[in-house]
């Protein structure tokens, strides 16, 4: 499991989970869920072109992952939102059918375009993935605060001079830019699943913003290295692990959630009655 | 006749294939089209989306286990719509939250279905049916159970017309006057389901959404009133797919290579199409005059 062969999805998987932990917990925070699936779906239209071309699949995937962005913020600026985001995601992945059957590639390219191939990942993509990762951490952390204040309260934050909508297509190139790197080795149908499961989890987990960031990293990894594993162990596709997992931890995060507000409850009650009998 | 040849390559009036295509994409443009009218007023593109996922795990998992594919978009459906109702997607807090989580469990589940379906020989060329859907190759026995189907949807949406139209304009509204939404809601969930089901019929699993909201949303810009809504995305869809249907077939004819171009790429194309074409100013401002004529409130 951890041979020469494997490492370089070990790698690549651990900076994907921290990545997408970092920038999922904004996506749940934001409600940004649709479009933050369909900018994968549309980068999956730039490797299937790339594939045509013959330029590297990494560029592909970064080119049709930021016009997938740009498209849906500047679309859903002037009609409703999540049509703009539906009708832009299909219209990507049509054209991503197309290019795959000009390639004349047709099963095993699409379905590792989409659901991903660990065993995939070559020595010379992890650079790249490295480099892009850094970006994207830089660029949330730059963007911190902004993008934190525009999130919750979206009116006192125009009232502070932040532009909610640049802030929007800022976060969606930034969305543009993890998935690109991840896209390759979890699909890009699961990448989502790696940026709404885990982070919703840590959500309902605690309310602090800095723990819940640390938390969904953390949720993250469990669930790319379990799903390595797995996939390793039993010889069927990372992303069904990774689907479920992610469904699974939401799940449980809802449980606690659950638990510790009837706890809560029943404090509450035990507190009245005292004060009761003391009265 | 002769010199329609340009338009209509040879063979397309009186091949099988293609009639099954346009009577089955016909059928599942307009019960698309009813159900996404109301689909984009409710804001529930997203939850038609995750559907549509949900019935490409459905597809995998039937062939899977030798059920044909509608068996399983039409259940898949079903058992997706029941989930998200169950976790609660009613309410708009937490409903994208709630949406994304069945989507991404259920993509989970194709992946799977699919690695299995393309690892076992006796089913071929599933990712590629499933997902993007192969109409010309609809076995024509297929007609009825569409048929049943798609009557299913449509009288399902009759029967809650109006408290499913007051209940997407203003859940406070109807909830004052005693509409039961979450089973108005529920039944349109069910609609939904198989609506999205026959789309994935004809145009794949995962770009079934297209036949759903595109030809929907244009016509909800275009006109403000929901009875010619509805007739025009009717025409709207239907158009889209019978034009697309005949493209794919003349794409086989352009170039020297002789391989047709998918068909689902030439509707989702034309639907896009129409929904930006809907959206230019110079569309707007005509539609918005002619509203203003016929003394109706823009």
């Amino acid at each position: 499991m951890f041979s020469s062969f494997m490492m370089n999805a070990w790698i690549t998987a651990t900076i994907v989970a921290v990545i997408a932990g970092v920038v999922g917990f904004f996506v749940v925070l934001r409600g940004t869920a649709f479009p933050a699936h369909a900018i994968p779906n549309g980068a999956f239209a730039g490797a299937a072109a790339a594939n045509v071309l013959g330029v590297s699949s990494l560029l592909g995937l970064g080119v049709c992952a930021l016009l997938a962005a740009l498209g849906i913020g500047a679309l859903g600026r002037r009609g409703r939102k999540d049509v703009a985001t539906a009708l832009a995601l299909v219209m990507m992945l049509a054209l991503g059918a197309v290019f795959v059957s000009l390639s004349g590639e047709y099963e095993p390219e699409i379905y590792s375009l989409l659901f991903g191939e660990i065993l995939g990942v070559s020595t010379s993509e992890i650079l790249p993935v490295v480099l892009l990762g850094l970006a994207c951490i830089a660029a949330v952390v730059f963007l911190y605060r902004p993008l934190m204040l525009s999130s919750i309260v979206p009116d006192i934050a125009e009232a502070k001079g932040v532009r909610n909508h640049r802030m929007e297509m800022a976060f969606l190139v930034v969305v543009a830019g993890a998935t690109t790197m991840t896209l390759p080795v979890v699909g890009a149908l699961l990448i989502f699943s790696l940026m709404i499961g885990p982070p919703a989890a840590a959500r309902s987990i605690t309310d602090r913003p800095l723990l819940a960031m640390v938390l969904s990293v953390l949720i993250a990894l469990g669930t790319v290295w379990i799903a390595i594993a797995a996939s390793y162990e039993w010889n069927w596709p990372i992303g069904f692990f990774v689907g479920v997992l992610g469904a699974l931890s939401y799940g449980l995060g809802r449980g606690w959630a659950a638990l510790r507000r009837t706890r809560r409850a029943v404090h509450a009650v035990h507190a009245e009655a005292a004060q009761a009998l003391a009265g | 006749m002769t010199d329609l040849h340009w338009i209509f390559e040879p063979g397309f009036f009186s091949s099988q294939p293609v009639h099954v295509a346009v009577t089955i994409g016909g059928v599942a443009a307009v019960v698309c089209a009813i159900v996404g009218v109301f689909t984009v007023m409710r804001g529930q593109s997203f939850a038609g989306h995750a559907l549509a996922d949900v019935s490409t795990a459905g597809g995998s998992g039937a062939l899977l286990v030798g059920l044909t594919p509608l068996t399983g978009f039409i259940g898949g459906g079903v058992i997706g719509a029941a989930a998200m109702d169950m976790i609660g997607i009613r309410r708009v807090r937490g409903r994208d939250l709630a949406t994304g989580i069945v989507l991404g469990a259920s993509t989970g589940f194709a992946a799977l279905f699919l690695y299995l379906d393309t690892t076992s020989a006796a089913v071929t060329g599933a990712t590629q049916q499933i997902l993007f859907g192969s109409i010309f190759t609809v076995d024509p026995s297929t007609i009825p159970i569409v048929a049943i189907f798609s009557a299913t949807a449509l009288v399902i949406i009759a029967v809650i017309y109006r408290p499913l139209l007051l209940s997407s304009m203003s859940d406070d509204v109807a909830a004052a006057r005693g509409v039961p939404l979450r089973l108005v809601g529920l039944l349109f969930m069910l609609a939904l389901a198989l609506a999205v089901g026959l789309s994935a019929l004809a145009i794949g699993a995962i770009l079934s959404t297209a036949l759903l909201i595109g030809p929907a949303a244009a016509a909800l810009r275009l006109t403000k009133r929901v009875g010619s809504a509805l007739a025009l995305a009717c025409i709207l869809g239907v158009g889209s797919t019978w034009l697309g249907i005949l493209l794919a077939y003349d794409s086989y004819y352009w170039g020297s290579s002789h391989r047709g171009l998918p068909v689902s790429f030439f509707i989702v194309g034309l639907t896009f199409a129409l929904y930006l074409a809907s959206g230019l100013p110079v569309v707007r401002a005509h539609a918005e005059r002619r509203a203003k004529q016929s003394g109706e409130a823009p």
